[in-house]
């Protein structure tokens, strides 16, 4: 049992510290109006129990301003619902926060809040819910904000890949194990008795398992294999040998003749080994397929854009859709909103970050009549803009016209598996035939017989699951340590690289966060006029370092005078002040700065000056460690190179770029595949995501999984940088146990051969062989990944 | 021994129940969610009394 103390400076609701002012209602205290309202709600409908299953189970909610105007907008609604009619619609809501038992229980309350919501059901793992309501008596945007005024904040996006996940292939892929399943353990009972031998007056007996056996072998083949025949034949069709080749061969061959001796009554033939067969495949493959129900790899610009925007027509304001916007609308955009096209700047102080689109990491101030491009979240006020360019021209998004988006993904790395079957496929048709040959002249029969038995023992079927039972042994490690591959073949293409190019701002730098340092030694007095000096300039350096020194009264100024971008001179109290860049303040222009920083000068003396540096990520030294070792290490910026001196103890002065458009750097990766680099991209933002997409193995970086991500084959959690190096080498492992188990398997195929190409391969040793097989490779992979992992100290 | 023959077919009939019982819970979404029962049952049907603070 909990304690469910009340600290007086915890949030009852959030678990927050209360900082500056108590909000408290019923004996509790909450940081902020937010949390506040919450639990009103929750105390006034009785569900209070809610803070009972856990300790401080909410949000903490810093905006209570609502949104969602656009849902009541028709066509938008029309996107969003499952299923509406006059009586009820059903809708199912993605809420990121969802996280614990209390959120399962108070989602499924909704009904004691509302009753026109009469079902609501949470799907813990997919963060869903999914609920059905009285289409007469609530709208779809008055349940949107009860969710919200309980403190789940739904993410509503038009292309909500998560949501379109198919299940259909891996439900059928489901049934098809189901029925292997059931045979192969129906034909292993049933051919005991023929194993164990049958005296001669049971003979009946045998015919009439026999008969069984190839009833249940027919669903096998036919149902549950058949997936190997249709992708043998689409393979032959495009002139590639893998190695569903010598697995659908196997089957047939193994069908083939076991009808045939049954028929004949020559043999037992070999329906278990063929139910094995098929049944062994069927889970490898189900093991092969990793699903994350939390993480999109798909996503592009219009799950980062919002689903609708506020057009101001006639003084009005109205939600339109993104993709119906307009050339000539003004849109209005509030705190904290996304400029979704680019437009130009009618009325407001925009201060805009473009970290997620440029790579800059300082907001970039806006002045009336400027363009401004789409991605830009604006930090102040509300503006009013109008648009220049649909948003599916605009500037960022052209970037997904680029071919590297339209292109297949076939030019990737050939897996071990693919590279391996081709020749294995061969072999083992060489060994069949010339068998065959070597019999024919002495005894036809025989022959056929060698020849089938070349086919049966030599199916490839340990081969087929070592890569599938390694990979998903390692995706499980590497899902541990918030590492989130795309697929399996992902692991094998992380064990090749050897070119690591990484981002800077959000990658290596934390976004956002600047830290200040102040190399002066000022009083409190000068401290004052610094402050005055600074708030009267909308520059973001000048800001930060009003926040930095505090509150001050802002003293009035004269001869106030702002160059752009190099600094502000003002008098204040017959106090000359300059500060600025070092060239402005102390005037010699030879100087290249490589750090953000701020010189002062009062009344013509050097004063000092204040430092900005981007918070770094930690784990960038054990990066950086990584280029001692094999790698190739390089960064590509949006941004420009104030922070190259900063970076210089990680990469090499030549491995750095800066100011690079989306475009260039795609180009860039391009540029290194061309002289046979395996380049592994990391990077956050949607600038980079054209090199994600061109580069060997994109990574997104990401501080929030259930943030958005551009489209990648793996998303890495922020604090798992540090383990980048192990995950390298650890890949690097698995590709090794992959060779070793295809060794392992290699040897109980020559022991098999041995007896096959005699010609007298019982069923009993084939039905022995196949499993035991299977078992020590799938022991072995998974052993040996367990292993391999602890040593790379993942475990 | 002609027992067998029933015994087997009975044996076999049997099983198929079983998968078509599989089939039916598939096709019902029984198995879309497999994680979130496991919490909901341990979820009280009355809310209770709020927990004293002590």
């Amino acid at each position: 049992m909990a304690i469910h103390t009340i600290d007086a400076t915890t949030c009852y609701h959030c678990g927050n510290d209360c900082t500056d002012v108590h909000y408290e209602l019923d004996e509790k205290s909450f940081c902020c109006n937010g949390c506040k309202s919450v639990y009103k709600i929750l105390s006034s409908t009785g569900l209070c129990s809610y803070y009972a299953y856990n300790d401080h189970p909410g949000a903490t909610r810093a905006r209570v301003e609502k949104r969602f105007e656009y849902l009541d907008e028709p066509s938008i609604i029309k996107e969003l619902v499952d299923y509406k009619d006059e009586q009820m619609t059903i809708v199912t809501l993605y809420i990121p926060y969802i996280h614990c038992s209390s959120c399962i229980w108070l989602l499924e309350q909704l009904n004691r809040i509302n009753p026109a919501i009469y079902y609501s059901r949470v799907d813990f793992l997919k963060k869903q819910i999914n609920i059905r309501f009285k289409t007469q008596e609530i709208s779809l945007r008055e349940v949107v904000e009860l969710i919200f005024d309980i403190g789940y904040e739904p993410l509503i996006s038009l292309q909500d890949v998560i949501k379109k996940q198919n299940k259909g292939t891996s439900d059928n892929l489901i049934r098809k194990i189901a029925v292997a399943g059931f045979c192969f353990g129906n034909v292993m009972l049933l051919s005991f008795p023929e194993y164990l031998g049958l005296s001669v007056n049971e003979q009946n007996f045998r015919h009439f398992f026999g008969w069984l056996n190839i009833l249940f072998a027919v669903p096998v083949v036919f149902y549950s294999g058949w997936g190997y025949f249709s992708s043998v034949r689409v393979n032959l069709r495009n002139k590639v040998l893998n190695i569903d080749f010598p697995l659908a061969l196997g089957i047939a061959v193994l069908f083939i003749r076991t009808v045939a001796e049954i028929l004949t009554h020559t043999g037992a033939g070999f329906t278990d080994t063929l139910c094995g067969l098929v049944f062994f495949l069927l889970v490898g493959k189900y093991v092969q397929q990793k699903t994350y129900y939390h993480i999109s790899f798909e996503r592009d610009y219009r799950s980062f854009f919002p689903v609708a925007v506020q057009v101001m027509e006639e003084g009005m304001e109205k939600p339109v859709p993104l993709s119906n916007i307009v050339i000539g609308q003004r849109i209005r955009i509030r705190h904290g909103e996304i400029i979704p096209a680019d437009a130009i700047l009618l009325k407001g102080d925009a201060r805009i970050d473009f970290s997620f689109v440029t790579g800059e990491s300082a907001p970039v101030n806006k002045i009336l009549g400027e363009v401004i491009y789409a991605g830009g979240r604006q930090l102040g006020e509300a503006l009013e803009l109008e648009v220049i360019k649909p948003v599916s021209q605009s500037y960022l998004t052209q970037l997904w016209n680029n071919e590297a988006f339209t292109r297949k993904q076939d030019n990737r790395m050939q897996t071990f598996n693919q590279k391996v079957s081709k020749y294995f496929t061969v072999i083992l048709l060489c060994i069949a035939f010339g068998s065959f040959i070597y019999w024919v002249p002495a005894n036809v029969q025989r022959a056929f017989s060698a020849f089938t038995a070349v086919l049966i023992v030599a199916c490839p079927c340990a081969l087929a699951l070592s890569t599938p039972f390694t990979m998903s042994a390692a995706l499980s490690i590497f899902d541990r340590n918030l590492f989130y591959l795309k697929n399996t073949d992902v692991v094998e293409q992380l064990a090749r690289i050897d070119t690591l190019v990484l981002d800077k701002t959000g990658t290596i730098t934390i976004g956002g966060e600047q830290s200040v340092t102040m190399h002066a030694d000022l009083n409190n007095r000068e401290k004052q006029y610094i402050y005055s000096v600074c708030s009267n300039s909308g520059h973001p350096l000048s800001r930060q370092i009003c926040a930095y020194l505090g509150h001050y009264e802002s003293l009035s100024s004269v001869a106030y005078h702002e160059a752009t971008g190099q600094g502000i001179t003002a008098q204040i109290n017959n106090h000359l002040i300059r500060i600025g860049s070092m060239a402005f303040v102390l005037g010699s222009g030879n100087i290249i700065e490589l750090a953000t920083e701020v010189h002062v000068m009062i009344d013509g003396i050097y004063a000092g000056y204040f430092a900005f540096k981007q918070e770094q990520r930690t784990g960038l030294n054990e990066v950086a460690d990584l280029c001692d070792a094999d790698y190739r290490l390089y960064l590509l910026s949006g941004d420009n190179d104030h922070d190259r001196r900063a970076l210089l103890p990680y990469f090499m002065d030549h491995h750095m770029h800066f100011s690079k458009s989306p475009q260039q750097k795609l180009d860039f990766i391009k540029s290194l595949q061309q002289s046979h680099q395996k380049v592994l991209m990391m990077g956050d933002g949607l600038n980079d995501s054209g090199a994600l997409k061109q580069s060997d193995l994109g990574v997104a970086i990401t501080d929030n999984v259930n943030n958005f991500s551009p489209g990648s084959d793996a998303i890495l959690d922020g604090r798992s940088l540090r383990k980048l190096p192990q995950f390298l080498r650890f890949s690097k492992d698995t590709v090794q146990i992959i060779h070793a188990s295809f060794l392992i398997s290699l040897v109980y195929n020559l022991f098999g051969l041995s007896y096959a190409v005699t010609g007298k391969l019982s069923p009993l040793i084939a039905a022995i062989l196949m499993p035991l097989s299977t078992a020590t490779i799938i022991s072995f992979t998974s052993i040996a990944t367990h292993l391999a992992a602890r040593f790379r100290k993942l475990l | 021994m002609s027992i067998i023959y029933f015994l087997i077919g009975c044996s076999i009939l049997l099983a198929v129940l079983f998968l078509c019982a599989f089939f039916w819970a598939q096709r019902h979404g029984q198995h879309d969610d497999l994680y979130t029962p496991s919490v909901r049952i341990l979820l009280d049907d009355e809310p209770r009394e709020e927990p004293k603070s002590d």
